[in-house]
């Protein structure tokens, strides 16, 4: 058991080796640097800048040295803490992403949650009434959940919220907290406008985990052990409850490591569209602007949350199935 | 296995000749609701082969006086009295307070329905001049043609767009799904045939691509596409994106299949009378899983058009003067618009359908595969 998670974790420090050059390797690709953006920028504005004050900004920023140079350098100081300095904003990436982050997280977690929290009790009705016309009712909404892109969801919501009852459901806070510091009020204030960003972007993992949840459940329905408390007399929601079901969710905890990626990509375009101060907009103004420090960091956080989210999946899948640990040793 | 009937009635006989596809199409036509795709999908992919023919109007054309019309709503009634199909045509009015424009519907000038009008002109498949358009309305009065879907932000017709941007969302789909199952049944045959370090190596490779968070990466990918590329290099770089982190799923699936039909008799009894390698994997080997192949391809489809539509909805994917759904759902990217034009969201109803079609169609198709199911 020991073994297994420390093997898992020896991996960690080279998929973040591989991940940073894979992240810094993306930001370099574009022709041209974060100057040359800058540079059209102020041309489009109508301003100047001169040739001496280029090479300056250059220097100053480190792009006139050779491409590994850079690389190492960023890499040195992300691990003595220091995130950089975004070119665009003039300021520590670290207090740029700060709350951003905490934020996402905030946001991720309350969809995986609600994804839980629906998915699992739908999965089990779906399975023991198979074929009933709630099984079907699901089976059409799961259809629809996972066909329907984000955003597209978001942004029908907020039209019906506005058309209908006059609310304007974007951001994460109401104006008076936007910029407040964090107290009491201002997290009961960040649930009343969480929910809404937290359904639209649960809402197609749901559909996907709670049908992974009644075919498994339909497996272990059928098998002998199933039959046996059935026929000892057990009742049917006690004997569903109690043994299949723990079989069956088994699966919601391995889909952890690809629906945790899943949920920060796809909360990266809902906060597009509902203006939710998360890291999205951030990565993707920085990539527009070349701002390349900046876009390399969240880039990078991103797969260390990915990294996280499939670690702990591993260490939670061999708590609960022994079969998975005893290949380890 | 299960007894399958077929629609002459002579299952006996019929049965036990049939090759694998034809009782992968019999069990395949149980599943009503999949051939209801089928024949959806079919309609979609005519329109994408033909979007000109679709469309009732120069789809680039812009017009800044017919900017935000409503929906033109097809009638069939007028006066209380029953009429062939119809629309009323509109005219403008500035509101006095808000100076926005009113569109009003003009029951005097009505706009009947007509099959294989003229239009403007075009090349059907790029090969035949011709100017017949499916359908079309018949001027009576303004000489305007009514926009069935409304207009956008320039006055462009929203319908003659949706079909233009049907043929490029598609396509993308498919070719994107074309590469990266190639590369997938490629890696993944070479992994599970060969096994070994080479298995190993091309694992931990797919192993690292499936943990990146991928729209992150496509963004990235994406955003480092140069401004000043034409629509077309823009076009095919974004398919290979997408194709790039997408043949991961297809290997594991093809590398599953091979272990597991390497040690069947069949595959041994092959090897053992001598057949060479190339004629165990693809006359042997191959054939017993394309069934499989198809059904993941077909679930694949779905996932590129999404993720297309996202990259483009964000402005990264496909850029004006290409129509993809995508770039046509941007015009409704903030509340804003879509108070303003709700009309704009129709592009998603068409995503919605299409991915719903094939999530439906590539399920009846697993379904069906699968030798061991009732």
């Amino acid at each position: 058991m020991h073994w297994f998670i420390l093997k898992r974790l020896l991996i960690v420090p080279l998929l973040l080796v591989i991940f940073s050059i894979i992240s810094f390797v993306l930001i370099q690709a574009p022709p041209g640097d974060f100057l040359t953006s800058y540079i059209a920028e102020l041309a489009q504005g109508g301003t100047t800048i001169d040739q001496a004050q280029i090479e300056a900004l250059r220097r100053e920023y480190g792009l006139d040295r050779p491409v590994y140079v850079q690389y190492l350098l960023w890499v040195g100081n992300l691990l003595k803490g220091d995130l950089g300095v975004s070119l665009e904003w003039r300021r520590a990436n670290v207090e740029l992403i700060g709350e951003r982050l905490v934020l996402t997280l905030a946001l991720t977690t309350a969809s995986l949650l609600f994804t839980w929290a629906v998915a699992i009790p739908v999965g089990i009705i779906s399975a023991t009434r198979q074929y009933s016309l709630v099984d079907y009712v699901f089976t059409v909404l799961n259809y629809i959940g996972l066909a329907t892109p984000n955003f597209l969801l978001a942004l029908v919501l907020m039209w019906i919220a506005f058309d209908r009852f006059g609310l304007t459901v974007t951001g994460l806070f109401s104006p008076e907290y936007v910029q407040a510091p964090w107290s009491w009020g201002r997290f009961l204030d960040l649930l009343r406008h969480l929910w809404l960003p937290m359904i639209v972007l649960g809402v197609a993992g749901t559909a996907q985990i709670a049908r992974v949840v009644r075919a498994n459940l339909l497996d272990e329905l059928s098998k002998p052990y199933s039959e046996m408390a059935r026929a000892k007399g057990l009742p049917e929601w006690k004997l569903v409850l109690k043994y299949p079901t723990r079989v069956a969710i088994a699966p919601v905890i391995s889909t952890l490591g690809w629906y945790v990626p899943q949920l920060l990509s796809g909360g990266l375009v809902v906060s597009v569209v509902m203006s939710l101060p998360t890291i999205g907009p951030l990565l993707l103004r920085a990539l527009i602007g070349q701002d390349m420090y900046l876009a390399g960091t969240i880039i990078l956080i991103f797969c260390v949350l990915t990294i996280i989210g499939t670690l702990i999946s591993d260490i939670l899948l061999a708590v609960l199935d022994p079969r998975i640990r005893m290949e380890g040793s | 296995m299960a007894v399958v009937t077929t629609a002459k009635g002579d299952a006996g006989s019929a049965v036990y000749v049939a090759p694998a596809w034809k009782m992968t199409w019999w069990r395949f036509r149980r599943h009503k609701l999949a051939v209801i795709c089928l024949w959806v999908l079919g309609l979609v992919s005519l329109i994408a082969l033909m979007p000109e023919f679709f469309a009732t109007q120069d789809p680039f054309a812009t017009s800044a006086r017919r900017a935000y019309i409503p929906p033109q709503t097809l009638r069939v009634i007028h006066d209380g009295r029953p009429h062939w199909p119809f629309v009323y045509g509109v005219e403008g009015q500035r509101d006095p307070r808000t100076l926005r424009m009113e569109w009003i519907a003009n029951h005097d000038a009505r706009h009947s329905l007509r099959f294989f009008v003229r239009g403007f002109e075009y090349r059907l498949f790029g090969l035949i001049a011709t100017d017949r358009h499916l359908f079309g309305f018949a001027d009576t009065a303004l000489g305007v043609t009514p926009n069935v879907l409304g207009t956008d932000r320039l006055g462009r017709d929203q319908w003659s767009r949706l079909m233009y941007g049907t043929r490029i969302s598609l396509s993308i789909g498919l070719v994107a799904v074309a590469i990266s199952t190639v590369l997938g049944i490629l890696l993944g045959g070479v992994s599970g045939f060969y096994g070994g370090w080479v298995d190993n190596l091309i694992q931990r490779l797919i192993e690292l691509l499936q943990a990146l968070p991928p729209i992150p990466i496509w963004l990235a990918l994406s955003a480092a596409l140069p401004r000043t590329w034409p629509v077309t290099w823009v076009y095919f770089a974004i398919t290979v994106i997408l194709a790039l982190l997408g043949w991961t799923r297809l290997a594991r699936e093809v590398r599953g299949r091979f272990l597991s039909l390497r040690e069947e008799d069949f595959v041994v009894a092959a090897r053992l009378v001598g057949a060479s390698r190339g004629r165990v994997i693809f006359s042997h080997m191959v054939p017993s899983f394309t069934s499989h192949i198809i059904a993941a391809v077909t679930l694949a489809i779905p996932l590129m058009i999404l993720n297309e539509t996202f990259l483009s909805f964000l402005g990264l994917g496909l850029r004006p003067p290409a129509i993809s759904w995508g770039v046509l759902l941007q015009e409704a990217q903030n509340l804003q618009s879509v108070v303003n034009a709700p009309w704009l969201l129709i592009p998603g109803l068409f995503v919605i359908v299409t991915v719903l079609a094939l999530n439906i169609l590539g399920d009846g198709l697993r379904d069906a595969a699968d030798p061991y199911s009732a």
